[in-house]
């Protein structure tokens, strides 16, 4: 049917809306299996608009998806605040949403995401635990924070709350993850830094710096209260008004007795910062670690006894995708996980949700030296073909269990959230 | 200044309507037939409906939804004045507002000062016509980039291991660099003076060049000094091109939001600040509510500036 119509001139969205109805049915009701060989030939007309953070939403992976499925992706980047706005207020604006899990605990009560049949999704087993029970081995502690699982799951398609277990609906589809701490100039420090408390640490004075983005910025600063023995968390993720006060008064005290440099709010701005020698020690990003490296300046992504602070990213599909459209977005997911993607993820640093897929497409060298943490045999380059470490060397923090194991908690949007905005845009006119 | 653009089409229309006249008889219509004060107000229509729909419309829709309700993700028609209460009621919003005005004030001080100086010379020191044309250009060439890549350029200069510091500490003027010199409020007003000068400059030369020679000989004449025909001439002729340079530089500068961010380091704030921060966390009722303050003491400090010159008889 839809192919007549496609030669009568007709417009293809108008083809695909058109066609909505019936597909959705076929869609709700599972019978979806024979028709993706049918509509085939139509799926190179398909455009998927996909928005994200800037991690994630790479030209190449957009490139890849043009080769190996055929249709068009067109991706934006934008920042978190961004992102999370767009997704709240303009479900017709995109397809797909590459976003965060604390974006995704905001954004999925607005009903503007459809939630997942996991049964579509055939690499779902592999997916690691951590976005399925929390656990990343079955003897492994739940972190704090908004941890991905505890938003990962919803009862049914259209409920707007989420479940405690796994379901059958998944709201994200993991893609990629990481665990923060703070990045130094080792050659300016000139000493071991083993703890969060260094960031408040008047040797330190206006050479330190925090990220100005009051969601991930007050994880932060929490994971420095507390390792400081100032505060007591019930849950960093969770606060309280009172933690959120005390937090907020021994920073900006810190502020004003000049102990920050700046505060920053873009990747680029961090880097800056610290390859200009202006901060010694900051909150910082993996990539940018690598960016600094890359001007041949040393830089540490310092693990910390404390632990680290996580972030989980994934693929959240928009209310408005249906028919032919939605099963384009279902294809693209099993894409993802299905390698490609995550090896040209992990050779920047990153994990990838289903890593045991990712390991085909990286060398012996570069999983021992970005998985296992062991010391790399030869020349690491990114797949952009910057060095990014020589043989011999190895991955800061280690192992992908050391290091996603020693997770304290996650980037999280709390109850009190609203609260916790007017304090920091306080902490920051202070 | 809106009412102004306003009595532009009409003052032209004046013109072409006299000019016009002679066919008046044969054209089947024709505005004249019309009386006088419904040609102007037809003739002003299409501008007065571009304005009410882009400027009148817009301020009309940010009052009303700074009554609203916003959630995390949402924002709700009501009318409640929480909005308005939370900002009038934190400390941190007259720091803030306080913050915005004293850049307002020191920047405008400054540019005046050196618009001032800037337009004389260009008017009065320079003789011919085609070097005031030229020095008044060479003044506009940094404006043909970005202004975002003007006040970027600053942070390499003005950092620790800057050009400024790495200069000083070469010169033995001082020892360890100069931490103020980036990221303070000294390195904001400096952008904001970088940026807005020009803004002075050109109201200001625009009256001087007006000023007619013979006052200025006339003055000489009778015996004032140079700087008695500073203050006593010149200084009360140039008062409109001084006062629509300020409206600019002070409007400019208090509705800034991106040179505070990056030239502070994040670490000051304004009221454009507190807007955008809300904006990006979807507080859209709390930034309408912030920015109808800002908009209404805006307005008070342009009535104040108004009040010592009449522009409009002026030009």
């Amino acid at each position: 049917m839809t192919q007549k119509l496609d030669k009568t001139g007709v417009s293809r969205r108008n083809v695909l809306k058109g066609g909505a109805a019936v597909a959705g049915t076929a869609i709700g009701s599972g019978a979806i299996t024979g028709f993706p060989t049918i509509w085939a030939q139509n799926i190179k007309d398909v455009t998927l608009r996909q928005f994200g953070t800037g991690v994630s939403n790479l030209n190449e992976v957009a490139q890849k998806v043009k080769e190996d499925l055929g249709f068009t992706l067109e991706m934006t980047a934008l920042d978190s605040d961004a992102v999370t706005q767009r997704a709240a207020t303009q479900p017709d604006s995109f397809d797909i949403a590459d976003i965060e899990y604390w974006i995704c605990k905001k954004v999925w009560p607005t009903g503007n995401l459809q939630a997942m049949d996991v049964s579509k999704i055939k690499n779902y087993d592999k997916i690691v635990g951590i976005f399925k029970s929390g656990k990343l081995t079955p003897e492994s502690d739940i972190a704090q924070g908004t941890a991905p699982h505890t938003v990962g799951f919803v009862e049914s398609p259209g409920s707007k709350t989420f479940a405690d277990e796994e379901t059958g609906w998944m709201t994200l589809i993991p893609t990629i993850y990481n665990a923060d701490t703070l990045g130094i100039r080792p050659d300016l420090i000139g000493r071991p830094i083993e703890s969060w408390t260094e960031l408040l640490n008047p040797e330190f004075k206006g050479k330190a710096s925090i990220l100005d983005i009051s969601s991930i910025g007050i994880m932060d600063a929490a994971m420095v209260c507390e390792a400081m023995g100032e505060i007591q968390y019930g849950d960093k993720g969770n606060m309280t008004r009172e933690e959120i006060d005390k937090t907020m008064a021994i920073f900006t005290e810190a502020k004003k007795n000049g102990q920050f440099r700046a505060f920053w709010k873009t990747f680029d701005e961090s880097v800056n910062l610290m390859s200009s020698g202006e901060v010694v020690i900051q909150s910082m990003w993996s990539p940018a670690i690598t960016a600094v490296k890359s001007r041949g300046i040393p830089c540490v992504y310092q693990p910390l006894k404390e632990g680290y602070r996580s972030w989980g990213g994934g693929i959240g599909l928009s209310k408005s995708l249906s028919g032919l459209e939605l099963d384009a977005a279902y294809e693209y997911i099993n894409w993802y996980l299905e390698g490609w993607v995550g090896g040209f993820l992990m050779r920047q640093g990153y994990y990838s949700a289903v890593p045991e897929t990712s390991k085909e497409y990286m060398s012996e060298n570069e999983w021992g030296y970005w998985f296992e943490g062991k010391e790399a045999t030869d020349a690491i380059t990114n797949p952009f073909g910057d060095v990014m470490a020589k043989a011999g060397e190895t991955r800061d923090g280690g192992s992908f269990y050391d290091r996603m194991g020693a997770v304290a908690c996650w980037n999280a949007v709390m109850d009190e959230n609203q609260y916790m905005v007017r304090k920091w845009n306080e902490f920051i006119a202070a | 200044m809106t009412d102004q653009t306003h009595l532009m089409p009409n003052a032209h229309a004046k013109s072409n309507a006299q000019t016009s006249r002679p066919t008046r008889s044969r054209a089947p219509f024709s505005l004249d037939r019309l009386p006088g004060a419904v040609t102007g107000w037809l003739l002003s229509l299409p501008l007065a409906l571009v304005l009410a729909f882009f400027l009148v419309l817009p301020i009309i829709m940010i009052v009303i939804v700074s009554f609203w309700g916003a959630t995390e993700f949402s924002i709700y028609p009501a009318f409640q004045f929480d909005n308005y209460e939370f900002l009038l009621t934190s400390p941190v919003t007259y720091q803030v507002f306080l913050n915005t005005i004293k850049y307002a004030v020191i920047t405008w001080a400054i540019t005046l000062v050196i618009g001032f100086t800037v337009a004389y010379f260009l008017a009065f020191h320079v003789r011919s016509l085609t070097w005031q044309i030229v020095l008044f250009l060479l003044c506009t060439i940094p404006f043909w980039t970005s202004n975002i890549i003007r006040m970027i350029s600053w942070i390499p200069f003005l950092g620790r291991n800057g050009i400024a510091n790495s200069a000083l500490i070469s010169m033995g003027v001082i020892d360890e660099p100069l931490e103020w010199l980036l990221f303070s409020d000294f390195s904001v007003i400096l952008a904001f003076v970088h940026l807005y000068t020009l803004f002075m400059v050109v109201p200001i030369f625009n009256t001087m060049m007006r000023i007619d020679k013979s006052l200025i000989e006339a003055a000489y004449d009778n015996g004032a000094t140079g700087f008695q025909t500073l203050t006593n001439v010149i200084i009360p002729l140039t008062k409109p091109g001084i006062m629509i340079g300020s409206i600019f530089v002070v409007t400019l500068v208090m509705g800034d939001f991106i040179t505070v961010r990056f030239m502070s380091g994040s670490q000051k704030a304004n009221v454009g600040r507190l807007i955008s921060n809300d904006i990006a966390l979807l507080q859209y009722p709390s930034a309408a509510a912030t920015a109808v303050i800002l908009l209404v003491t805006v307005l008070i400090v342009i009535s104040v500036l108004l009040r010592f010159v009449d522009i409009r008889k002026e030009l």
